[in-house]
């Protein structure tokens, strides 16, 4: 199966299993152990891939939340997400997709202009969370976040769904977007 | 376009009814404007632009005038806007910066001592120049081309001269910009230019139409690996460069995001095919045509007089951009 489904697998116990799509390995790496080391009552599951499809033949739990990351500073991994995009179900994005750019710091070397990669959150409905992975002090509360995240979309947190997460981080973006 | 009505001097008059021409739509800077009274939050669009006509700017730019300022490298600084500079005092000016200069030089923070500096300020948009004996020293110079949806925001006793270009050594650069900050009340902070902005100078520089070709066009990557650097060169014939672009353009006279985009990814797809490296994932650092070459670090090169004028706009866009 090529395209990812948010509710084709039994939900594990207690078990909230993240999966970051990027190509900067070392970064991902980074996060994932920053996520992990983490205080959470769920037992987290971080996933890492360079992109999607994922490999069939692999038994992997249910996916919760998905985070795409882009490297401003490199064209490569945008067309490398953009082109993961296409093997997620549309049901996803109802709270469980985020994009996580990085980079936004160093002006200099920036290649990507952060207009694009907010218009491509835009379009897919998702938040953008900007933080640059390489500093530590960003990385451990960007981590903090997304675990947080993570329990909201695995429905460990009473009274909360993806679906409120994403419209209340929705209505804080500034209306204007539409004139894009 | 509100064209700005000033009472006073040359610079300024010309320059709004020409940027009707050269930009499509608002500028970044009155958009921004426009959402912070609308206090709605801002995100900058990359504008479309205009090629730099050449009719438009041959009248303007005279060869021999302009001609020591081809061919030569110049740093770039941004500059915050002056504070009670005219044009008029030059001369008065150029005293007290002589004095200043041999005051610091007399410090012993240059080798020579008791040389006799003489510094020309010359009228328009240049300014002091150092001659030792009819060699030049050092050049800098103040620039603005189109600034006017800066000088729409500043109050009058404040002149936008928000580029600065100077060539020659560190030392005079940092004494000759000491002297203006401590005059004038102004900032230069050292202009680098991304990735991003070199592609689309590569962009617009290939479109510009050449009578003849003088350089190869030339791009430089540099690879982030440990642990040293790697330095990847992709050199083009300019005509081809430039056929290149012709089937990329669509829309006459203006150069959108997508065309730029779609320029540079036809460079990269060739560019993969025959090596296997990915250049989108490297950072451009440095881009060479026949109009012009750029640095990252913010330092150009002018090859061309025809094409000066839209340079040195661009450039003072980005200038005014990293003031804000």
């Amino acid at each position: 199966m090529s395209v990812l489904r948010p509710l084709d697998k039994l939900p594990g116990l207690n078990t909230a299993t993240i999966l970051l799509v990027g190509t900067e390995d070392a970064l991902l790496q980074q996060l994932a152990e920053a996520m992990l080391k983490e205080d959470c009552t769920s037992e987290l599951k971080v996933h890492l891939a360079k992109s999607l499809p994922l490999p069939s033949n692999v038994n992997r739990p249910r996916i919760d939340l998905i985070v795409f990351v882009v490297n401003l500073h490199s064209k490569h991994s945008l067309r490398n997400v953009e082109e993961s995009l296409h093997h997620v179900d549309a049901a996803f994005f109802l709270g469980k997709v985020s994009f996580l750019a990085t980079g936004a710091g160093r002006e200099s070397h920036c290649s990507i202009h952060r207009n694009t990669v907010t218009k491509l959150a835009h379009t897919y409905r998702s938040p953008l969370l900007f933080c640059d992975l390489e500093i530590e002090d960003f990385r451990a509360t960007m981590a903090q976040r997304l675990v947080r995240m993570l329990q909201i979309c695995a429905g460990h947190v009473p009274s909360v769904s993806a679906l409120n997460l994403l419209s209340l981080l929705q209505n804080s973006e500034n209306p204007s977007l539409e004139d894009l | 376009m509100d064209s700005y009505d000033v009472p006073e001097s040359t610079p300024r008059q010309c320059a709004s009814s020409r940027l009707k021409d050269y930009f499509i739509g608002a500028t970044p800077l009155q958009k921004r404007l426009e959402s912070v009274r609308k206090q709605t939050s801002f995100i900058p669009t990359p504008p479309r632009r205009k090629i730099p006509q050449c009719s438009q700017l041959q009248e303007d730019v005279d060869p021999q005038k302009f001609a020591f300022l081809l061919h030569k490298q110049w740093t770039l600084y941004s500059l915050t806007p002056l504070y009670k500079f005219s044009y008029t005092n030059f001369k008065e000016y150029s005293k007290l910066l002589n004095a200043f200069i041999a005051a610091e030089k007399q410090k012993g923070l240059a080798v020579e001592v008791g040389d006799d500096f003489n510094i020309k300020i010359l009228s328009k948009s240049q300014l002091p120049s150092e001659h030792r004996e009819g060699k030049v020293l050092w050049t800098g110079w103040f620039c603005c081309i189109f600034g006017d949806s800066l000088l729409e925001t500043v109050s009058e006793d404040f002149t936008c001269l928000p580029l600065f270009l100077a060539n020659g050594a560190e030392t005079n650069t940092a004494i000759i910009g000491t002297w203006f900050q401590k005059t004038f009340d102004c900032y230069f902070r050292p202009l680098a230019i991304n990735a991003f902005n070199l592609s689309w100078m590569a962009a617009m520089w290939t479109a510009c139409k050449m009578d003849h070709y003088m350089a190869t066009t030339e791009f430089l990557w540099s690879v982030p690996c440990s642990p040293q650097t790697l330095d990847i060169s992709y050199a083009i014939h300019p005509e081809d460069a430039k056929a290149l672009w012709d089937s990329v353009h669509k829309t006459p006279g203006e150069v959108t995001q997508e065309e730029v985009d779609l320029f540079m990814d036809c460079l990269y797809s060739h560019f993969h095919r025959h090596f296997k490296i990915h250049l989108s994932a490297t950072r451009l650092v440095r881009v060479s045509t026949s109009v012009a070459s750029a640095h990252t670090d913010g330092k150009i090169k002018i090859l061309c007089h025809k094409y000066l004028i839209g340079v040195l706009a661009y450039l003072t866009e980005l200038a005014v951009f990293q003031i804000e």
